[in-house]
């Protein structure tokens, strides 16, 4: 378990302000943020390589503030794996478990050799960091900081410099460490599709600042500001102001003239509406469907991205639809085309 | 002309017109080395009888030792203040941290005549340092201490300035990543930023004692007694040339014994170091 309690400290071009945090015990967490949010920075300073200007923090029930990284039992993994490279992969591995007073060599022997079997990496023991790949790499330094059973493993952008294929395996892996060793963890990273897949909680960080704590599908569908909406890949931002509200559901009239409905308590006021791309289907004729929202719309723009293909309508709204739906509705720039969405889909704040 | 530009290699040759004007610049210089070195060798080994005199003249061979030993004693002295310096300046930022680098290498400015007056005034037995030291029994004047005061001045900059960067190239996240796995602060640099910075601090620690056997002026002002080699050099040049007297051995072939015995240990400590790093 961690706990981050008003946490302020100043370092470089970075800041941290005013955090708080809760990690649960066994808890997968992600803090989401951009480039120079600050999230190494708290890593960091959990971790004890810097002292906090303000704040605490508590590992496991502990006041650990003025410990030093040492007393913290902590395991700490980096981008770029950060290897010792002047020892071979067993000595890595082996570096903490050597500095434990109470266990024997035997223990640390057997310890070591479970761990390797575990991870996979035995045959590379003998081996010295700068002939391993990343992926490799990546994995001693796993290897080496669970080695410790540390109560909490904190990971800075873990996968970042790893290729698509590694970064899927490895972050397997990573779900197999908490499921099979029960271990809290506190990962950084500014990949939302990592974020989605491993966090049971994510923390988004900006400026500083944990600007939204809640569950993947509550930062990504129900963001609490434009910021983390923009952020969190949400592409429809629209202004607006509440016309009526009918059983909790509300007529909005947007900037742009049309109205949207949707699911909110709101009566009236202006207020912002942020709906997922991704939630949006187009369609050739006006479909036989419950969502509340059709929309009458002319393509403006289409941009291939692979699997996915982004279009952009006339009236600013954004869909993200399949190739394959594309290709079977044969869409093109400049069709007429029916813009449908559910009233859940649509999430609103003042 | 013509002739030349069917030449197949040339259009590769005028594109790299710069390296080849480099080349032949700074291979002057290589030549001036060798020339200079090659002669004083080639002139000594026309006269080997009056080298093997040399080699066994005990007042020579004394000499030789003398600053040898002067200059492992400084360099070691240099060590042990200045890789805790390097690693300091290394790590951390501070105001004046700008200052306290350029006084370190204030010694590589100033002219070594001088560094050796400056040194005289507080080594003499009523200076500022001097005077304590007098009182536990050392004296730094035409005395052995003062040949390492005066070597210590002059070529501790190279160690610290080769040790700190040395450090500066070892990623502060290995030793975060120690410390995270239990190991203090000290043992962290034991184990993992010393030894990696190691190769540079070696290297720095060799230049440091090449530039102290080297030093003649400072050593000259303050400890011109026991003779170091590089006094009697001066001496045997001033009163008796290069080649010397019957029974006398001059400048030259004392020369050629110091450098030749440097470079030996020269190139055994760099043969160390590679296979150290292997």
């Amino acid at each position: 378990m961690i706990e981050v309690r008003g946490l302020d400290k100043d370092w470089k071009e970075f800041s941290l302000k005013d955090i708080n945090l809760e990690v649960k015990k066994g808890e997968y967490f992600v803090i989401l943020g951009p480039t120079g949010a600050g999230k190494t920075l708290l890593l960091e300073t959990i971790a004890g390589f810097h002292i906090p200007d303000s704040g605490e923090v508590w590992i496991d029930g502990h006041d650990v503030t003025n410990l030093p990284p040492e007393r913290r039992r902590i395991g700490f993994i980096y981008q770029d794996y950060s290897l010792f490279p002047h020892f071979t992969v067993e000595e890595n591995i082996e570096f903490g478990l050597k500095l434990r007073k109470s266990a024997s060599q035997d223990t640390n022997r057997k310890r070591l050799e479970e761990i390797m079997d575990w991870l996979n990496i035995s045959h590379l023991a003998h081996r010295y960091p700068a002939t391993l790949s990343g992926g490799e790499q990546q994995k001693i330094a796993i290897a080496r900081a669970i080695a410790i059973e540390p109560s909490v493993l904190l990971l800075d952008e873990p996968l970042a410099a790893l290729d698509r294929r590694t970064r899927d395996y490895l972050r397997e892996e990573l779900k197999r460490v908490k499921r099979e060793l029960g271990i809290t963890m506190l990962h950084v990273t500014h990949d939302q599709t990592e974020a989605m897949v491993l966090a049971d909680r994510i923390a988004v960080m900006m400026k500083g600042r944990i600007m939204q704590v809640g569950t993947p599908y509550e930062i990504f569908n129900k963001p609490q500001n434009e910021d983390i909406a923009d952020f969190v890949g949400v592409e429809n931002i629209l202004s607006g102001a509440v016309g009526s509200n009918e059983n909790g559901v509300a007529e909005i009239v947007v900037d742009m003239g049309y109205n949207i409905f949707a699911v909110s308590d709101y009566h009236a006021g202006k207020v912002k509406l942020f709906i997922r791309p991704e939630d949006i289907i187009l369609s050739e004729k006006r479909g036989e469907s419950s969502a509340r929202n059709v929309i009458r719309a002319k393509i403006e723009e289409m941009s291939d991205m692979g699997p996915l293909t982004h279009v952009r309508m006339d009236n600013s709204l954004v869909a993200l639809i399949t190739k394959q739906s594309r290709e079977s509705l044969g869409l093109r720039k400049g069709d007429e085309v029916y813009v449908t969405f559910k009233a859940t889909s649509v999430h609103v704040v003042r | 002309m013509k002739l030349l530009s069917r030449w197949p290699g040339i259009e590769k040759l005028k594109r790299e017109k710069i390296f080849i004007l480099s080349l032949f610049l700074g291979f002057l210089l290589v030549v001036f080395v060798c020339i200079t070195l090659g002669n004083m060798f080639y002139k000594q080994a026309e006269d080997f009888s009056g080298l093997i005199y040399a080699a066994k003249d005990p007042v020579v061979l004394k000499a030789i030792g003398i600053s040898i030993a002067a200059a492992i004693c400084s360099t070691l002295i240099a060590f042990f203040f200045g890789v805790p310096l390097a690693y300091f300046l290394a790590r951390k930022e501070f105001i004046g941290k700008s200052i306290i680098e350029s006084i370190v290498d204030v010694p590589l400015v100033i002219p070594h005549i001088v560094a050796g007056i400056a040194l005289y005034g507080v080594f003499i037995r009523s200076g500022v340092i001097g005077a304590p030291f007098e009182k536990v029994g050392i004296a730094f004047i035409d005395a052995f201490p003062g040949i390492v005061i005066a070597m210590l001045f002059v070529s501790f900059p190279f160690l610290v300035d080769a040790a700190r960067e040395g450090f500066k190239e070892v990623d502060p996240r290995l030793e975060n990543v120690a410390r995270s796995l239990g190991a203090s602060h000290w043992r962290t640099f034991t184990k993992i930023t010393f030894p990696l910075a190691f190769s540079s601090i070696f290297s720095g620690a060799i230049l440091c004692w090449a530039r102290g056997i080297s030093e003649f002026a400072a050593v000259m002002i303050i400890a011109s007694l026991p003779r170091s080699a590089s006094i009697l050099i001066g001496e045997r040049f001033t009163s008796y040339g290069l080649s010397g007297l019957p029974g006398i051995a001059g400048s030259r072939p004392i020369s050629v014994l110091l450098i030749s015995i440097c470079l030996v240990i020269f190139i055994l400590l760099r043969l160390l170091q590679g296979r150290r790093r292997k």
